[in-house]
Formats: structure tokens, sequence, C-alpha cells
């Protein structure tokens, strides 16, 4: 995997998040995040697992009801009540852990279902964009299989261009790989960095270490609710700050026996 | 002289007269399904809300509507309406009103169940894909649901067909009714039709059913693939 952090200049601010509070019941479980994402920026969330992570996806795509703060996209504030959230949430891609495609339809028909019904596209030109997706993906031969006749990593990539093929802003990722074998990890790593080499702006949680190093612009580093630390991926993996992210990068190490 | 209680059925207009009867019990059956599937997804829609007090509502109608049996459920209104409040319905207005109140209910508790069967996860990808709640329920929950209801819901309809026969006791002539009324009629010239007017009911019961198993095991099949 290729560095690719210093080809790029930030762009424009894409996502605002301020001062933002997450609870479930009396618990914080996100405690005032203040965090920018610029356009075309590839930003990787780390953190032990339970630190929020996860959490802070579902608030920017307004899955969660926020208790504090605001998050603005393009200008508009997400809300969960409003009646255009549908809308705002056209514009944010997002490809879950779990595998969720419709299992009632085909690949294809699960793909356009979006364009089709939210954006009202016509028929024709999206089953053109989706077929070209699936080639990129190296699926199109699978256009007209059922999610349960594909594996795993068919299936992300599969959910990956579902979400493309509505012309997201920004695409957030919930370690699409943690549920996947180990050998097909990689193909769908491989669709995300083709993703981010051609500029789309992302938010990444990952547990794939080299994978995060080669894809960040930026390393946010979460414990406990809050943002511990932030900085460019060859000084976080190299040269971290805090203890907490020293303590958190040790668990990826091996000592020799 | 040997008893030939098959003639029976060819006396008259008898076959006719049953298959006449046959069609009091679907014409009440189907109108009861259809009403009953559509106010039972509305119900099932309505019980899997977080709404406290409408849960409860929705409870204490199931609940209601499970320990009493059909037959009384039919005297309620049948004989109960017309006494307290001097509305007089006929017996075929009551039996649908019955069968629309029972299968609602179970038809509400079938689709609460195949609802919260679905995966949250599921929920969450319509949303996040941008589609209406509308659209999320139309395209992505209701046609899953619809796959996993579908077993459960032809039991009922055909439950809902058979218990029909309930309503001879409320005066309405349906297939059993006009049986019995073939039987009584013969009684003394031949003893044996019972056998034969109840096969043919049998039969009768069995056609209007074992279709509707076979579209049912036809659309599993389908949706499997
Ligand atoms: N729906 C929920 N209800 C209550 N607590 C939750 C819910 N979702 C997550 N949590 C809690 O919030 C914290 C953060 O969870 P999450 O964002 O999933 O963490 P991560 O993705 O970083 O592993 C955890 O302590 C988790 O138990
Ligand atoms: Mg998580």
């Amino acid at each position: 995997m290729e560095e690719l952090s210093e080809m790029k200049t930030p762009g424009e601010t894409l996502v605002e998040i301020k001062n933002l509070n997450k609870k479930f019941d009396d618990t914080s479980v996100l405690k005032d995040i203040s965090l920018d994402i610029h356009q075309g920026e590839v930003v990787v969330l780390l953190g032990p697992s339970g630190c929020g992570k996860s959490t802070l996806l579902r608030c920017i795509n307004g899955l969660e009801k926020i208790q504090g703060g605001e998050i603005i996209l393009e200008g508009e504030k997400l809300n969960e009540q409003t009646k255009r959230m549908h809308l705002i949430r056209q514009k944010i891609g997002m490809v879950f852990q779990s595998y969720d495609l419709f299992p009632h339809m085909t690949v294809l028909e699960n793909i356009i279902l979006g364009p089709r019904k939210a954006e009202k596209r016509a028929k024709k030109e999206v089953v053109k964009e989706a077929e070209e997706l699936l080639q990129r993906v190296g699926l199109l031969d699978k256009k007209n299989a059922y999610p349960r006749q594909l594996s795993g990593g068919q299936k992300q990539r599969v959910a990956i261009v579902r979400a493309l093929c509505m012309h997201p802003k920004i695409m957030l990722f919930d370690e699409v790989t943690a549920a996947l074998d180990p050998e097909m990890v990689r193909e769908v790593l491989d669709v995300m960095l083709k993703l981010a080499k051609d500029g789309m702006t992302m938010v990444i949680v990952t547990h794939e270490m080299q994978f995060a190093k080669a894809v960040a612009d930026r390393i946010i580093f979460l414990d406990n609710g809050i943002i511990v630390e932030e900085s460019d991926p060859q000084t976080f993996f190299t040269n971290p700050s805090t203890d907490r992210a020293k303590q958190f990068l040790n668990l990826f190490e091996f000592d020799a026996i | 002289m040997q008893d030939m209680g098959i003639e029976v059925l060819f006396q008259g207009r008898n076959f006719v007269r049953l298959l006449e009867g046959l069609w009091v019990t679907v014409r009440i059956s189907v109108f009861s399904v259809i009403v009953s599937i559509l106010l039972g997804i509305i119900l099932g829609m309505i019980m899997t809300m977080k709404n406290p007090l409408l849960r409860i509502i929705t409870r204490c109608y199931l609940e209601f509507v499970r320990i009493m049996p059909q037959l009384v459920l039919l005297f309620l209104v049948y004989f109960g309406l017309t006494k307290m409040f001097r509305i007089n319905l006929s017996g075929e207005i009551s039996a649908i009103i019955v069968f629309v109140i029972w299968g609602t209910a179970e038809m509400g508790d079938l689709v609460r169940g195949a609802l919260t069967s679905i995966p949250v996860h599921q929920y969450e990808s319509g949303k996040a894909l941008g589609l209406t709640t509308v659209q999320n329920y139309c395209y992505v929950i209701i046609p899953q649901t619809i796959r996993r209801l579908l077993p459960q819901a032809i039991n009922l309809v055909t439950r809902m067909i058979k218990t029909t026969s309930l309503i001879v006791l409320i005066g309405v002539v349906e297939v059993v009714k006009v049986g019995q009324q073939i039987i009584e009629a013969s009684r003394l010239t031949s003893p044996s039709a019972a056998v034969w007017v109840y096969g043919v009911i049998f039969f009768l019961y069995f056609i209007v059913c074992y279709p509707i198993s076979i579209l049912s095991k036809r659309l599993e099949v389908k949706w499997r693939n």
C-alpha cells in the first residue's frame, strides 16, 4: 500500500462537528467532540473497543439523537427530527460491519434502490452506472446474484458500491472488514484505497493498522469518548504523544520470542 | 334393498345447494380474510411502536380476542348487539364482524412478530441510503416481512375458513348447514347419506384450502431463490 498523505492539500470544510455530546441514558459516550472534516480528506478513527467510534459515525449519519452540540454538513445542520434528514443522508454513504445488503434483492436491485427511489433517477442511467461501479470492484458477473450467494468480502464490496451509487459527499466506514475471513480483507481494503486515491472524503473506523497508516491523511485517536490525540499517520504511528495511544498501539505489536 | 346414500347427492338441487352453501362460506371467509390482513398489517405496525399506551391497548385487545372462544364472540355480536343496542344485524354481517375482529388481532400479532424479527441493521441500512420512512417500509422492511409472515398467515387463513363452520349456530346457512338439511330430509330414505354428504363437505373444504397452501409453498420456494 502506498503513502497518499503527502499528495493532498486539505479542501474546504465538509463536515463540522462542534462540541458533540452523546449519551445513552445517563452514560456519556461522546464527550464534547469537536472535529472538522475537509473535502477530499481521509480521516481514520482509532481507539479501543467501546470508546465511541461507531457512535460517532452514527451521529454523523443522523442515526443517533445527540444530547448536545451540533453537526453541520455543507452548511446544513443535522437534526434527527427534521423532515429533510433523509435528503441529508443521501449525501452520506455508510457501510457497516454487519453485512447489510437487502437479502430479498439481487446485487443490482440493492444498488439501484436508493438512486431510483430516494433520488428518483432514471432506471437506465442508474443501471448503467451501477454496472460500471460493479465492474470497477470486479463484481459485474455477480449483478444478478442474491446476497447469500456472495462471500463476505463480495458483500462488503457491493455495499460500498451501493453507497457510492448515491454520489455521496462523504463515505463512512465502520469496521467493514472486521467480520471477514483474513483472505478477504485485502479485496475490500483495496477498493477503499482506490476510493481515497480518487479523492473521496472518508471517515474510516478500522483495526487494520497497516491500512490505516497507508490510507489516512489524519488519525483521530478516541478513548472513552474523548479525542485524545490527533495527528498525521506518520507521527501517530512512530511517535504518539499520549500514553493511551502508546498502549493502544502496543496491542498490535508482537515481541519476538 | 341396498342403501345408496350417494344418490342423495344427486337428488333434486342437493349438490347445487351444497355449492351455494360453500359460496356463503367462501364469501364470508374471503371478505374477512382480506379486511383482516389489511387491518392486521396496520395493527402490527402500531404494535411495534414504543408508545406505552398504544402497547397496552393493543395487548388488551389481542388477549381479549384470544381468550374468547370464537363462538362466544359470535353470540356476543349477533345476540348481544341486538339486545343491548337494538341493532339488527344479519347472521352474515355478524359473522364478518367477528371474523374481522379475530383475524385482525391474530394477523396483527403475526405482523408484529415478523416486523420485530427483521434485524435493526436492515432498517438502518435503508435509512442510511436516504430512503424516507415510508420508502424504507415499502421496499426494504415489508417485502422481507411478508416473506417471513407468509407461512403463518396462510395457516391463519385456512383456520379462518374452517372456523366459519361455527356460523351455523347464528343461523347462517352455509355449507355445513346445507349438508345437515339434506341429511335431515333423507333420514328415512337413505340413512347412510350422512357419510356421503360430510364426505363431500370434507372434499369441498379441501379444494378451497389446498390451493392456498400450494400457493404458499410455491411462493416460499420462489422467494428462497
Ligand atoms: N444503543 C446503545 N445503547 C446503550 N449503550 C450503547 C448503545 N450503543 C453503544 N453503546 C455504548 O456506547 C459505548 C460506545 O460504543 P461504540 O460506539 O459502539 O464503540 P466502538 O465502536 O468504539 O467499539 C459503549 O460503551 C457501548 O456499550
Ligand atoms: Mg464499533
